[in-house]
């Protein structure tokens, strides 16, 4: 089941992104929503959850934008991982830890794609440190609204169902 | 036998008498439009006695038109409402209907131009990843698309297709970190290679030290690189001094539809000889 739910988290977030690059007419979004959606399933998951779901989309991305088939693969992997990892050894439940968590991720992921297509000589970055920081900065804003729909969605018909029944007893009495 | 009282008709007797006069004298006075005194009186006082009936009349017509013939208004004006909402997005159908037309008619004008196989395609997705340029079309190997096939619009050059599956396919935009396009500059001939730069422009690199190079040259694809045809426009050069800035030809932002050049131009058969000459032969 978890496996299902990643993948099919994975390939939303592929669509949104494309889907969003679309409709703002950018060629170039601050916001990578497929390695939010890889660090929210690694902290939801675990690492092994994290690491397999990140292999999965850094491929998908790799293979979709005819990059090198791997390098994505790889920081998206080591990103996810890292962030299961963190997550099963802190507890990463406030609003500030995962937010670092979530820009620590990216900076993870920035580093070795950046790292290994400069290494490699295929790709220029003129300013990647900015590139990384704001990248950075939007995952996290975008991880934090993520993880708490993530949170609230599930068991909101639960709780609307409670606060009805609250709201007839108060109501008879 | 009581007398009948006279007076009275004395009075009614002598009013008569004094309007029979009036009316014998004014049939025989003109006035200053010509016409008699009774005629001109009979016109006024009908006149008169017309505006007041009209004004009656209409006063009764203003309040039928205005509030008894108004009793299904609302219902009209909620019609009408509706009608006009339903116009207002028939316009802006309309104009977006026009607007692809004159977007396909463009296309069209191009294909005609080109003497290469093409066809066109819609863009319907963006890159699925941040830290690469590049663009989703609606036309894959099924429509005879293929890697490195070249993308244009009669603007410009887009990119290259990187990748394809059979519906769909993605093209990689010139302005992209890792996309190099060998060109000419201008008038003066020079080649480069243009590179993605940052904010969507691209940057001319390998130029000769003996390279000139002046703001607004347009720049064209050199066709040396094996990907692209000779002659596509690029952009237009937007700063010299330092390194060479190209602003692209074509506004990636709003791009909707394309043309994936599938085959370059047919080469040109040689002459044939004529029948009768290879019979003599």
């Amino acid at each position: 089941m978890k496996a299902v739910r990643t993948i099919a988290a994975v390939a939303l977030a592929l669509i949104l992104q494309s889907l969003l690059a679309r409709m703002t007419g950018s060629t170039r979004l601050p916001v990578d929503l497929v390695l939010v959606v890889v660090v929210t399933t690694a902290l939801l998951y675990g690492r092994v959850a994290g690491l397999l779901g990140g292999t999965l989309a850094g491929l998908a991305q790799d293979g979709l934008v005819g990059g090198v088939i791997g390098i994505g693969g790889m920081a998206s992997s080591l990103a996810g991982f890292l962030a299961g990892y963190i997550g099963t050894q802190f507890i990463v439940t406030q609003t500030i830890p995962r937010f670092l968590l979530f820009a620590g991720a990216t900076a993870v992921h920035g580093a070795v794609f950046m790292g290994l297509y400069h290494l490699l000589g295929l790709r220029r970055f003129d300013q990647p440190f900015l590139d990384v920081t704001v990248q950075a900065l939007a995952n996290a804003a975008a991880g934090i609204v993520l993880f708490g729909l993530v949170e609230t969605l599930p068991g909101l018909p639960e709780r609307w169902r409670i606060w009805r029944e609250h709201r007839r007893k108060v109501r008879f009495h | 036998m009581a007398l009948p009282d006279t007076r009275h008709h004395v009075r009614y007797l002598f009013v008569a008498v004094m309007v029979g006069h009036i009316l014998l004298i004014s049939t025989q006075v003109t006035s200053r439009s010509g016409v008699s005194l009774l005629q001109a009186a009979l016109m006024s006082g009908l006149t008169e006695a017309q505006r007041a009936v009209w004004t009656v009349v209409g006063a009764g017509h203003a309040v039928w038109d205005n509030y008894v013939a108004l009793r299904g208004a609302r219902e009209d004006n909620q019609r009408l409402s509706r009608e006009a909402a339903d116009l207002r997005v028939q316009l802006q159908q309309e104009r977006v209907a026009s607007q692809a037309v004159e977007r396909l008619r463009a296309l069209m004008d191009m294909r005609a131009r080109v003497t290469w196989t093409t066809t066109g395609a819609d863009v319907i997705g963006g890159s699925v990843s941040p830290e690469f340029q590049s663009i989703v079309i609606d036309r894959g190997s099924d429509a005879g698309l293929r890697l490195d096939m070249p993308v244009i619009t009669p603007a410009g050059l887009v990119g290259r297709v990187v990748w394809a599956s059979a519906h769909a396919a993605t093209v990689q935009l010139i302005v992209d970190k890792s996309a190099a396009t060998a060109v000419i500059v201008g008038t003066s001939r020079a080649q480069g290679v243009v590179l993605g730069d940052r904010e969507g422009m691209l940057r001319l690199d390998y130029l000769t030290a003996f390279a000139k190079v002046q703001r607004g040259d347009q720049v064209v694809t050199a066709g040396v690189d094996g990907i692209y045809q000779k002659g596509i426009v690029v952009g237009y050069v937007e700063r010299v001094g330092g390194p060479v800035i190209v602003r692209p030809a074509v506004d990636f932002t709003t791009l909707e539809s394309v043309l994936i050049v599938v085959a370059p131009a047919p080469q040109t058969a040689p002459a044939r000889p004529p029948a009768d000459a290879k019979a003599r032969q």
